[in-house]
């Protein structure tokens, strides 16, 4: 897989990707690994915490929380003992990026989890990592247990008074285990579907201790943060988003594939400067951004500038930064009951909205795509829509309809051609 | 249940470790599945409920209930792997193995799967087999890969 970087200027974490040997401990150090961690053993708690705050680091996971914020939260609870995960749970369509930091640099996050459990006491980590991910179980495993004999991770790491150990937990087949207490109940061995919040994990997660959950490609960015400083990742990127994104591309781009962006960059810039266009020139229909749960645009929108900032001001969200480009070739509609499918599939089944929703949204578009939709169906849908955006127990439910909404207001007309009976037949089961 | 009961020595005995457990038993049988008598296995050396465990194999999509192929065969056709010929991937499956999706041949050698993103769709359309990922599938290239798996079963069956 390419990582490109060439409208980076600075990597921040993809810098060793493909230079080193992802099985060799040696390489990792000669590249400067694990220096960060040495310097962060130098620090107390309360310096890591605050240098993570003012980097203004985000969670990447989907949700854009504070790291830093998050982090205090459990530095300051006294109930021990207290627990650390790493998210690698990856699921949604299109987004490759954590593999692809697993498989390529897995010290580094090993290095960032090691930094965060040392600032705020935690001597237990998982790391859980989808079923299907063989080669990243693989690659991780043997990385913990090079970090191990290197006295990186195990008791009293670097002749400290600071032990801290990591295991890997694999999923079995489950989207929703990626949602923070489903992934609690999957660790606790039970079948993953979420608990209601408040409480939040970080006041009681794991065996109802406080546990804090970062995604990998989070965790990943600290040994820059902690070794270069705060100032220098605030330097990179945008005023109200800094340092950088991974962006898994994918769909119909001639060049698919992880890169790491400053945040600012466009994504038009994504998909024809890194990604090279459109396979034999043609024209875009529609891109969704962050994944099944993001938002769909058309080819006139995609001036956008990655920036939490700039997409919440229009209305977008870019989830784990996934890209997923969509030709002129393709039914709007077609993709949208695909999208839906996967929803209805993945649902837990916890909750009436979400359960009940993804089915009869999925029943309304049939009728769209097949020309048979009524007046009132576009009224039914929106509404649908709306209610399990309010209504369903977890995020899953919450942005399921983002397609289905976002289409419905920038492909309009599609939806009006299914009520007239002008489409053609489909032919996804 | 000789090699169940090995397992559940390795992972021990807690029973945060079910999943991992089910995982790994049903990896190493050629039938892809966990059998009533299994799950009252496990139940009981883990002192759990039967019921426990059948929440765990409903849940998870990589266990199943019933029998399966040898080989299990991962389609995947979400957005990413459907605009780059996903469609044309399982009829060339089809064709060839004389099955639908969801079924298993009749030799038990194969069983066809729908799947969600496998996470590599930067290679889609994608499968998976087994533990092996396929990538920029054709249809062309889909009754090499299948006989390839032929012809490993018929060797270790030799
Ligand atoms: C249905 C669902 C699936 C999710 N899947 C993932 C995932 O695969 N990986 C991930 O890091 N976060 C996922 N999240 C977000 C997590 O719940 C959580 O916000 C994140 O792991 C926090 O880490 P961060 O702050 O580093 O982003 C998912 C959320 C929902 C509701
Ligand atoms: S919103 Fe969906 S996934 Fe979440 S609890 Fe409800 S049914 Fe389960
Ligand atoms: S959509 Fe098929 S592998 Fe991601």
């Amino acid at each position: 897989m390419k990582t490109r970087n060439e409208i980076c200027g600075y990597p921040v974490i993809t810098a060793r990707c493909g230079k080193i040997d992802p099985d060799s401990i040696e390489d990792y150090i000669a590249a400067g690994g694990y220096k960060a961690l040495e310097k962060a053993l130098n620090m107390t708690s309360q310096e890591v915490v605050d240098e993570v705050k003012a980097s203004n680091l985000r969670g990447r996971g989907g949700a854009g929380f504070p790291t830093g914020v998050k982090m205090e939260t459990i530095l300051k609870t006294d109930v021990f003992p207290k627990y650390l995960v790493c998210n690698a749970d990856e699921g949604e369509p299109g987004n490759f990026k954590d593999k692809y930091l697993m498989e390529n640099d897995p010290h580094q996050l090993i290095e960032g989890m090691i930094i965060t459990a040392y600032s705020m006491g935690i001597e237990k980590g998982y790391i859980y990592i989808r079923g299907e991910y063989n080669k990243p179980i693989i690659i991780m495993s043997r990385a913990i247990e090079a970090a191990r004999e290197k006295g990186f991770l195990g008791k009293r790491i670097l002749g400290s008074d600071f032990s801290f150990d990591i295991e890997i937990r694999s999923g079995a087949g489950a989207y929703i285990c990626g949602e923070e207490f489903a992934l609690i109940e999957s660790i606790e061995g039970k079948a993953g579907r979420p608990r209601s919040k408040p409480p939040y994990p970080t006041v009681s997660g794991i065996y109802n201790k406080p546990t804090l959950i970062n995604n990998v490609e989070t965790f990943s960015n600290l040994p820059f943060i902690i070794q270069e400083g705060a100032e220098k990742f605030i330097s990179i990127g945008t005023p109200s988003s800094s340092g950088t994104k991974l962006v898994s591309l994918s769909g119909n781009v001639n060049n698919r594939g992880v890169y790491e962006i400053p945040f600012g960059v466009t994504i038009r810039d994504i998909i024809y400067k890194l990604g090279g266009g459109i396979p034999e020139n043609r024209k875009i229909r529609m891109v969704q951004l962050g994944g099944a749960s993001g938002p769909c645009i058309p080819e006139e929108m995609l001036d956008i500038k990655l920036d939490y900032k700039e997409m919440e001001n229009k209305g977008l969200t870019m989830g784990a930064g996934a890209v997923i480009v969509i030709d002129e070739r393709y039914n709007v509609l077609e993709i949208v009951r695909l999208i839906m499918r996967f929803f209805r599939h993945e649902s837990c089944g916890k909750c009436t909205p979400c359960r009940e929703g993804n089915r009869q949204i999925l029943r309304i578009l049939y009728r769209f795509v097949s020309g048979n939709a009524s007046n009132n169906d576009l009224a039914l849908l929106e509404s649908i829509c709306n209610v399990m955006c309010q209504t369903s127990f977890c995020g899953l439910g919450q942005t399921a309809p983002t397609a289905v909404l976002t289409t419905m207001k920038y492909f309009r007309d599609d939806y009006l051609s299914g009520m007239r009976n002008l489409s053609t037949n489909s032919n996804i089961v | 249940m000789v090699k169940l009961k090995e397992i559940i020595e390795r992972r021990g005995r807690a029973s945060e470790n079910l999943i991992h457990i089910l995982l790994d038993y049903q990896k190493s049988k050629d039938t892809n599945y966990i059998s009533e008598d299994e799950v009252k296995f496990v139940a009981n050396e883990l002192n759990i409920k039967e019921s426990r465990v059948y929440s765990i194999i409903t849940f998870y999509s990589l266990f199943s209930t019933k029998p399966r192929g040898k080989f299990i065969i991962q389609v995947c056709g979400d957005v990413p792997c459907y605009v780059n010929g996903s469609l044309n991937v399982v009829k060339e499956l089809e064709n060839i193995l004389r099955i639908k999706m969801g079924e298993t041949t009749p030799d038990g050698v194969f069983t066809l799967e729908h799947t969600s993103c496998l996470g590599c769709c930067d290679i889609s359309p994608a499968i998976r087999i087994g533990e092996e990922l396929y990538g920029n599938l054709t249809p062309g290239k889909i009754a090499g890969i299948i006989s390839s798996y032929r012809r490993k079963y018929n060797e270790n069956k030799e």
